[in-house]
């Protein structure tokens, strides 16, 4: 039987980490809610899981969304993961074929060398050789990328905010020993048997030709060995508990599970995922244009792993999700950090090593006592029947030029319509569910409901990207919810509406909320078509920016907001549009201000083409213009 | 050789300085963008706090820079200062070029466009105007509706783009405060029977009788004066004016039904102003306006030797005080030009 000593370490590493993946795997398992343990199940055991492993292969290994975004990074990260993948194949394979039994123990293929020092002389051995040289050539490649990023701040990535903690320190030193190790392993038993390749080969001969290479090589087969194997039993406690992680996060999110607003064992497996490639801070505009550069999402994964207190970086950021869209590993950021939010404040918690290995499981919050409701000051109406309802908003009314506009648009498209706000309605509900007061925002949803149903409306259309998110996602309603875009989009292609065109040029801001947020990206970009000549900025859909007036951040100052503001305003403007378009009231308030090019919301662009009919015509009875019933008080 | 000076601007400030400029014995070129030099002077009716009509002081303005000496050029806006040596190069829009020994930038100040302001819906509901367009309004002597209607209740809002982080103004205009309060006694004058309600953040009557102006507006004119920012406008069916407010002194919500809201636009560094600056290098503060070497004992001086500052291009100020710096800056023209 082939054995040394010094594959014990490995061996040790090896068996360890394998069963710490299991047990850990259980316990996310166990933490899972039912409904999402049947999806777990029927994910793996059903036909997502062909996709689940082309999703491992491409993103895990081939890494293809880094090397698209940024290819010197994503070649960092392939030539690791998947070069070392190919090793351990290849030198599977290798030890089946050549070596003296079939069905390996591990440790034989990875020292395969050790043992069959007289490998690879000539003929297909020697082009298999070749092969495995190689790709540690490819490894060796990307290591070399890694070490340079460590030591020059200048190459992208994470910022070395804090000093590497002393586990990591071993950890990241015993993984770059991993293969130069194996490097010279080899080299020095192929010098002293005149095997080997272009790189073990010819570097074995050199050393060979001024060192004892027989009795240079086993002391660097331990440190191969023991390298791996401290590489294995650390790695849980360091950020490359990602790698063994994605696995699980690929299966489990292919399997439909979704972050939710609980917290629970999906929460951490997202969070062990990140594999802190730095990619989430590209993009996120606090830091390219208002210099906040301390709390992008890599820093909430790290700081939520190392326990650390995380309210100050979940609370300053804008909700953009603009980083959810361009995380390689696809973790849903903005929810996660809707979760620390709803923690408030965390404790930072000192670490045993054992805690380290085995977290806290923080899958349940803290249930709010059960208390009055709080709005039964509000009036109960009785509304009018209608087939259309408006809900401005408390934004629209900010902006009424937007709200005049659609008061044209539903005219001029002959719809009997009434105005929620008019009938009694409150407030969405959105502002309070952001606050965490969801029992609260309850009852106002509960409260516009019930009017939404008395009146009998079919459709229900607001202005407010915010309050469409809210109505789409928590109303239970018999409607069918449109965001103006959508609406006007409607009324014109069933002929309802009739529109100029307009000589102008206008680009378009996508709104974070109803493009990232809700989806909604094609509707008012064909309602603008239809009205105008609409130019592209190069920041369309999924990679539209934040307007910066975001209700989500209040840790920014005014002026930092302002410098978002401004950047955006000056990227969406730089064709010298005639209009700025954009179809949310809070986004046409901010961008407003930061330029000098006229700005409007799509409603306005439309009200402003409409064709004013010769007649009016008197298909269904309008329901009047609007009324306010405001009490004179002095 | 009679040293020659061009002054920037023909407001308060610049006419000021022309004239006393003109005195020391200097030859003078005031530019201005506008068809006439007076600057606000020109579209307002009286000034606070006596009342006085404002065409008596551009008489006086216009007195003091008439005749030999002064040569005015209107219509032009000047967008450029270049240095050379002891000369400066200033050229304008069309590109034709003047020289100087020494410069007085007075550029003056813009009104904070209002429209910016959208929820206080100006430039979409008929009744909202300005403080300007109140002026215009006691200039030609009647104050309407739209409609032609008079108005029987009216809104006065304090600090329309000023104290305002989100437009990105910090700093308090000074004069609106005083502004709204002579002309809530002029609306009343011109309409006796007509109700006025002022909201306010703070009073500011920092000024020789502003205070007793204050006064005068509640116990004789009965003004109201609300301590409350208003949030948002809209229009009622009857095209009246919803106001939504609070009043914090009585702690509750307030909404209210106008018939016309006049916003008291505060002051903002002017168009012309940022785009000369920038072009010529001359440094501005985070409020916008020129940063002045020394803001105790150098107000008056800019950044580059041999261009001075007057009046309101630096922050928001009164006539009196408008006056008082356009004669400061030129006592430094004359150290300057004495030293070179
Ligand atoms: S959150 Fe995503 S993008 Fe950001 S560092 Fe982690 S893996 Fe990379
Ligand atoms: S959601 Fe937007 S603001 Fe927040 S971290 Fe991501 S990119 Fe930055
Ligand atoms: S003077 Fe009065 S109205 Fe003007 S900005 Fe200052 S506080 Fe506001």
């Amino acid at each position: 039987m082939q054995f040394d000593p010094f594959v014990i370490p490995f061996n040790i590493g090896l068996y360890f980490i394998l069963i710490y993946a299991v047990v850990r795997s259980v316990i996310w398992f166990n933490d899972l809610s039912r409904p999402d343990k049947l999806r777990l199940q029927r994910g793996f055991f059903g036909k997502t899981f062909g996709q689940s492993i082309k999703e491992i292969f491409l993103e895990s290994l081939i890494h293809r969304k880094i090397l698209k975004s940024n290819p010197r990074l994503g070649y960092m990260h392939m030539s690791l993961a998947f070069g070392w993948f190919l090793l351990i194949l290849f030198g599977t394979i290798e030890a089946d074929v050549f070596g003296a039994h079939h069905l390996n123990a591990p440790y034989k293929s990875i020292f395969f060398k050790f043992f069959n020092p007289e490998h690879g002389r000539a003929g297909f051995e020697a082009a298999y050789s070749f092969l495995m040289d190689l790709i540690l050539a490819f490894i060796l490649s990307g290591l070399l990328l890694a070490v340079i990023k460590r030591f020059s701040s200048k190459v992208v990535g994470m910022k070395k905010t804090t000093k590497l903690r002393v586990l990591d320190k071993v950890a990241l030193t015993s993984l770059w020993l991993i293969f130069p190790s194996r490097l010279l392993a080899e080299s020095f038993t192929s010098g002293a048997y005149g095997t080997g390749s272009f790189l073990t080969g010819s570097l074995g001969s050199v050393l060979a030709s001024f060192l004892p290479a027989q009795e240079m090589a086993y002391p660097f087969w331990w440190l191969y060995s023991l390298s791996l194997g401290t590489f294995f039993i650390l790695l849980p406690l360091t950020r490359y508990m990602h790698i063994p992680t994605e696995l699980f996060l690929i299966f489990a999110r292919n399997s439909g599970i979704k972050t939710g607003d609980q917290p629970g064992a999906f929460r951490e497996i997202q969070i062990y995922s990140c594999s802190s490639c730095g990619i989430c801070i590209d993009a996120c505009q606090l830091n390219f244009s208002a210099g906040i550069t301390n709390i992008q999402s890599a820093y909430l994964m790290k700081g939520i792993r190392n326990n650390e207190n995380v309210s100050d970086i979940a609370f300053n950021c804008l909700m953009c999700g603009r980083c959810d869209q361009k995380c390689p590993v696809g973790i849903e950021l903005t929810p996660l950090r809707m979760l620390s939010r709803r923690a408030g404040e965390t404790v930072e918690s000192e670490q045993t090593i054992l805690k380290k290995y085995f977290p806290d499981r923080k899958s349940v919050l803290p249930a709010r006592p059960a208390a009055d409701p709080s709005y039964t000051f509000l009036k109960q109406y009785e509304p009018a029947k209608t087939d259309v309802i408006y809900f401005a908003g408390c934004m629209t009314h900010l902006t009424p030029a937007i709200k005049n506009s659609m008061v044209a648009i539903l005219e001029a498209s002959g719809v009997r319509y009434n105005f929620l706000d008019e009938m009694g309605g409150v407030c969405c509900g959105r502002p309070l569910m952001l606050a965490g007061q969801d029992r609260e925002a309850r009852e106002l949803i509960n409260h516009n409901s019930q009017l939404i149903w008395k009146s009998g409306a079919h459709t229900l259309v607001t202005s407010c990207p915010i309050c469409y998110k809210v109505f789409k996602e928590s109303y239970y309603l018999d409607v069918e919810v449109l965001h103006h875009s959508q609406f006007i989009k409607n009324m014109i292609e069933d002929g309802s509406l009739k529109l100029n065109f307009l000589r102008r040029k206008v680009t378009y801001h996508a709104p974070c909320e109803l493009g990232r947020g809700s989806g909604v990206y094609d509707e008012p970009k064909d309602v603008l078509r239809y009205v105008a000549r609409l130019q592209e900025t190069g920041f369309e859909d999924k990679n539209s920016l934040c307007c910066g007036g975001s209700l989500g951040n209040i840790k920014i100052s005014s002026r930092q907001k302002s410098m978002i503001a401004h950047d955006v305003a000056a990227e969406l403007t730089k064709d010298n549009p005639d209009i700025l378009a954009t179809s949310c009231p809070l986004c046409k308030k901010t961008l407003a201000a930061a330029t000098t090019t006229k700005v409007a919301d799509i409603s306005e662009i439309v009200a402003d083409a409409i064709i004013k009919p010769a007649i009016k015509k008197k298909l269904t009875e309008p329901a009047g213009k609007v009324k306010m019933q405001a009490d004179f008080q002095n | 050789m009679n040293k020659h000076v061009v002054v920037i601007g023909g407001g308060v400030a610049g006419m000021e300085a022309a004239g006393q400029l003109r005195k020391t014995g200097f030859e003078v070129s005031l530019f201005e963008k506008e068809e006439k030099p007076g600057g606000h002077l020109n579209k307002w009716y009286k000034l606070f706090p006596d009342r006085r009509p404002s065409s008596e002081v551009k008489e006086y303005l216009d007195n003091i820079t008439s005749g030999e000496g002064i040569k005015i050029i209107t219509g032009k806006t000047i967008e450029k200062i270049v240095q050379n040596k002891n000369q400066f190069h200033i050229s304008d829009k069309e590109g034709s070029e003047y020289t100087a020994d020494a410069v007085i930038v007075a550029t003056g100040f813009d009104l904070f466009k209002s429209a910016r302001k959208e929820e206080y819906g100006y430039g979409i509901y008929d009744n909202v105007i300005t403080s300007a367009d109140l002026e215009e309004m006691f200039r030609k002597g009647s104050i309407t509706l739209v409609n032609g209607r008079t108005p029987e209740t009216i809104g006065i809002v304090h600090c329309v783009g000023s104290r305002d982080e989100k437009m990105g103004n910090l700093y308090c205009s000074k004069l609106c405060c005083v502004t709204a309060v002579k002309q809530a006694i002029e609306i009343r004058e011109h309409l006796p029977s007509a109700k006025v309600f002022c909201f306010y953040m703070d009073m500011r009557m920092g000024g020789a009788y502003y205070e007793e102006l204050y006064r005068e507006a509640q116990e004789e004119w009965g003004v109201n004066f609300i301590r409350g920012k208003v949030s948002e406008v809209s229009e009622s069916i009857n095209n009246r004016l919803v106001i939504k407010s609070e009043d914090t002194l009585a702690g509750k919500p307030l909404k209210m039904l106008v018939d016309m809201l006049v916003l008291m636009a505060g002051m903002e560094m002017s168009e012309e102003g940022l785009k000369l600056g920038d072009s010529s290098g001359l440094k501005r503060g985070d409020n916008r306006f020129f940063s002045p070497a020394d803001h105790h004992f150098g107000s008056n001086k800019s950044n580059l030797k041999g261009i001075y500052y007057a009046g309101t291009c630096t922050m928001p100020m009164n006539i009196t005080e408008t006056i008082s710096h356009a004669r400061a800056a030129v006592m430094d023209v004359i150290e300057y030009l004495k030293e070179s």
